[in-house]
């Protein structure tokens, strides 16, 4: 029976992991438990739940920062900066519908430690681009904090880009400060009805090459379209292309846009409420989510350049029957794959490897994420340094141990 | 003044003759360089009030002659300081005596271009401005803009991180780099990132990019490419007041308007300026606004309307928005020619490069003033009013003794002023031998442990760039040391359920 600490404050973090390290014990680090299913398939002594440690402490919103404890809740955070007219532009994506936990739950520290991201990636970048400052303690039970908050700093390491995407094997956050910048005014989508993904990933490389300054480009197949409410009426496959900005902008830019694709195929057009809409959809993989017709399916996360997204889509559709859903225009795809022993992971990893870039396992059964690696696998080299790296913030393997490689 | 380095070697220093010749095996033909007189253009970097001359230079070609040096090094126990172009401010590329200067400059070669992707692959010799041009013909530019980009290298770029005047809108070089190549200190190549947009396991290029040389050496750097803006038009905006330009940039902001750039500059710099550009800038105004807007023509318009209702309602006593492409470059030709400008106006001076909460703004000059009286040191601003980046120059005179150490005095107190109110000791130019030791007003023991800890990661004997960033050195088995308070088991008063 593990035990779960719940601290208050951010001397009981440090309390906490003193504990661990003085009973050589593993912890497992968790917000409030919306991404719990992600990583390989580990068991850990004892929980240090963080949603105690609560609350927006800094919103400066003419510098454009905010400073919460790593437990507040992402939704009382977008709730604030909203009120301000700000957003989080990183567009963290809510991972509860694709894994079956309850939506909206997640918490800031957990979308910096996921190094989340959502459709405007391509454009305003992840988490890691927004993620200022820190008060944490590490595996060494020892409290540092780095970065600032201003938006502008170089002062030292920037061990916030490390932080981000380390899953809690580092340090746990305690305390974060974060970019937030103005929200766009309107937004409109611009569709392209029916096309195959090669022809999709073609016309969203023009796009992204040109003046019109999307804020997302997606493609979306028949399959996955069908579930997404106001799309699904146009029977087919839809490639997507958000407009943000003052009125102004979005009318002159929506026209070249237009003329740009228009040779591609029949276009259509969402207006802002649709638009959005549509955006959260693809945000959070809502065709393939948890409770509907894909529920059953594993489901692949695929970084790749967006030049080789479509061959990849088009391999694991062809020889698995898999779903596909292209985002970053054609560099982000999700595929959700029929259930198997290894979930497909030996067709994935070459043709990702092919392609450049890496895939991670997503949603998959305990029993499959215990013996398939659910992080791309590293060279020898690169595999020895991100130990070492792990080691100079953990060195008894405390946090998460194991949740992103064995000793990692 | 004099900045305490790393005690020489004496042992490696006695074996120099032999660690040259074993440098030249690897790197033949003219690629190492041991004479006082040939290594001299190395002694120093932009921050030119330090000077050393290395142990030796070494200037290779290929990534697997740099593996074999630094593996060389590595078994040998010779430090070693990576160099780009030594256009650093802060003594990044400052040589040790005792040390192998290991100089990029042959690394220029722009390795592919790669429009599909929107990315430029290219060695770390290549200039800033350079990977721009490679790219202007279809229309794309890389936007990270250091004001040296004619001559800085995207390797020193990624090594400190480097900003420019249009990064509030556009991000600095951690926002815009999405791999790299590179050799850690054994000698031993890893590949980070690529062409896709996130990392695989840690965001270790994330941390490589402003670590200053310290954890590896750059050998291929895979950068963004962004298509031009339609079009850009700037505004010039005088006040009174530098509280009321603080107040308009707040609120152009508040109204939801992230400018390409928005730079301000004080009374003595507009002056100094103006006498050498003639630019039009006002010379009866205390601050003055550069806001540039940059996008479709409709977009630029409607904004830059918006911007001049908000300087009106902030009190602006002077606006001028260009009109045609030559006079924006007039307003910005100004605001380039800062720096020159102002070493027409004094001997020599020191440029600093804190970052504050822009709220701060009147404070801080304020406290300035106060300063410049109590040092007797003139003092002019210009600031990357956008994000908090203020660029202080402290006028001085190298050849009136006493007066280099009074700027730098001066100078650290601006820094521990920036801290104070909330911000950081360098916004762009890095930390080096310059900032060195202050890094512990901004960091406790604690936290700087930490950041050593990360680099021992890298570099397990301290080989790479000692002497930078951190004040004091520790070696790796110290640091890696636990003190767990063992026995300390109950905790009567943390919740668990």
């Amino acid at each position: 029976m593990s035990e779960n600490l719940k601290p208050r404050d951010h001397a009981e973090v440090e309390e906490a992991i003193r504990w661990a390290l003085a009973g050589d014990k593993t912890l497992e680090v968790v917000g409030r438990g919306s991404k719990r299913g992600i990583g390989r398939f580990a068991q850990w002594d004892a929980t240090l739940d963080l949603s105690g440690l609560s609350g927006i402490t800094l919103c400066e919103p003419a510098e454009l920062v905010l400073s919460a404890k790593a437990g507040t809740p992402l939704t009382e955070i977008e709730a604030t900066v909203a009120a301000n007219g700000q957003e989080l532009a990183f567009e963290p994506m809510d991972y509860g519908p694709l894994l079956g936990t309850t939506a909206g739950i997640g918490t800031i520290g957990g979308a910096l430690s996921a190094n989340l991201s959502g459709p405007r990636r391509i454009k305003a970048g992840a988490a890691r681009d927004h993620f200022l400052g820190t008060k944490a303690v590490s595996g060494r039970g020892e409290t540092f904090k780095a970065g600032g908050r201003v938006v502008k700093n170089v002062t030292g390491y920037d061990l916030c880009k490390l932080l981000a995407g380390s899953w809690g094997t580092l340090a746990a956050l305690t305390e974060v400060t974060i970019k937030t910048l103005p929200r766009a005014e309107t937004e409109q989508t611009v569709l392209l009805l029916k096309l195959d993904d090669r022809a999709a990933g073609k016309a969203m490389a023009a796009v992204m090459g040109s003046v019109a300054d999307i804020s997302a480009a997606a493609h979306v197949p028949a399959a996955a379209a069908a579930r997404i409410a106001d799309v699904g009426a146009a029977g087919g496959a839809v490639t997507a292309f958000r407009l943000e900005g003052v009125a102004p902008s979005v009318v002159h830019r929506k026209a070249a846009l237009e003329t740009l694709i228009a040779p591609f195929g029949a276009l259509g057009i969402l207006g802002e409420a649709p638009s959005r809409a549509l955006w959260r959809a693809v945000r959070d993989v809502l065709p393939f989510a948890a409770s509907g017709p894909a529920g059953v399916c594993v489901v692949w996360r695929i970084s790749t350049a967006p030049s080789r997204g479509a061959e990849v889509g088009v391999a694991l559709a062809e020889r698995t029957q898999a779903e596909i859903l292209y985002d970053w225009a054609g560099g982000l795809i999700w595929a959700a794959l029929p259930s198997s022993d290894d979930a497909g992971a030996r067709l994935v990893r070459p043709l990702v490897a092919a392609a450049g870039g890496h895939a991670t396992l997503i949603r998959a059964p305990a029993a499959v994420r215990a013996k398939v690696d659910v992080f791309t696998p590293e060279p020898a080299e690169l595999a020895a340094l991100t130990k070492r790296v792990r080691e100079s913030f953990d060195p008894r393997g405390v946090l998460n141990a194991g949740r992103m490689w064995a000793g990692v | 003044m004099p900045v305490a380095m790393p005690q020489s070697d004496a042992g490696v220093l006695a074996r120099r003759a032999e660690i040259v010749a074993a440098l030249e095996r690897i790197v033949p033909g003219e690629g190492v360089i041991a004479s006082d007189e040939a290594m001299r253009p190395y002694e120093s970097d932009g921050l030119t009030a330090y000077r050393q001359l290395p142990m030796v230079v070494v200037l290779p070609e290929t990534t697997e002659q740099v593996a074999a040096v630094l593996a060389y090094c590595h078994r040998q126990g010779v430090r070693v300081v990576p160099r780009g172009a030594g256009t650093s401010l802060s003594g990044g590329a400052l040589p040790l005596g005792d040390g192998v200067l290991l100089g990029m400059a042959k690394f220029n070669r722009i390795r592919a271009i790669d429009f599909a992707n929107r990315v430029a692959v290219v060695e770390p010799g290549v200039t800033n401005l350079a990977v721009s041009n490679a790219v202007a013909h279809a229309g794309f530019y890389y936007a990270p803009d250091p004001s040296s980009q004619i001559a800085c290298t995207i390797g020193g770029n990624v090594a400190e991180n480097s900003g420019g005047v249009h990064c509030l809108k556009y991000g600095v070089t951690t926002n815009n780099v999405l791999g790299c190549e590179l050799v850690l200190m054994t000698g031993e190549i890893v590949r980070l990132g690529g062409a896709h947009l996130d990392a695989a396991g840690y965001d270790l290029l994330g941390v490589v990019t402003g670590s200053e040389g310290l954890l590896g050496v750059v050998t291929e750097v895979t950068v963004r490419i962004l298509k031009k803006p339609e079009s850009a038009r700037a505004a010039l905006i005088g006040f009174t007041a530098s509280e009321d330009g603080g107040e308009c940039v707040a609120r152009i902001i508040a109204a939801g308007i992230i400018p390409g750039g928005m730079e301000m500059m004080d009374r003595p710099a507009i002056h100094a300026v103006e006498e050498f550009v003639h630019a039009g800038y006002p010379l009866d105004v205390e601050a003055l606004l550069i806001v540039e807007l940059d996008g479709p023509r409709p977009e630029v318009d409607h904004l830059l309307e918006r911007v001049h209702e908000i300087a009106q309602q902030c009190g602006a006593v002077f606006y001028r928005a260009s009109t045609s492409e030559e006079e924006r470059l007039l307003f910005w030709a100004g605001r380039k020619a800062a720096f020159p400008a102002v070493g027409r106006i004094s001997p020599d001076y020191y440029c600093m490069d804190g970052t504050i909460p822009r709220a701060k703004l009147p404070f801080v000059l304020q406290r300035m003033n106060e300063l410049s009286v109590q040092y007797g040191l003139r003092v002019a601003n210009v600031f990357h009013a956008g994000d908090g980046n203020l660029h202080p120059l402290i006028l001085y005179d190298a050849n009136k003794p006493g007066e280099l150490d009074r700027a730098e005095a001066f100078g650290s107190d601006i820094l521990r002023l920036c801290v104070e109110v909330g911000g950081v000791l360098t916004g762009e130019h890095g930390v080096g031998v310059e900032k060195r030791d202050l890094m512990p007003v901004m960091f406790s023991e604690a936290d700087l442990n930490q950041q050593q800890r990360l680099k021992c990661a890298f570099d397990d004997q301290g080989l790479l760039n000692p002497g930078k960033m951190f004040p004091t050195l520790h070696r790796c088995a110290e640091l890696g040391r636990m003190h767990v308070h063992a026995g300390r088991v109950a905790f009567p008063d943390l919740p668990r359920f």
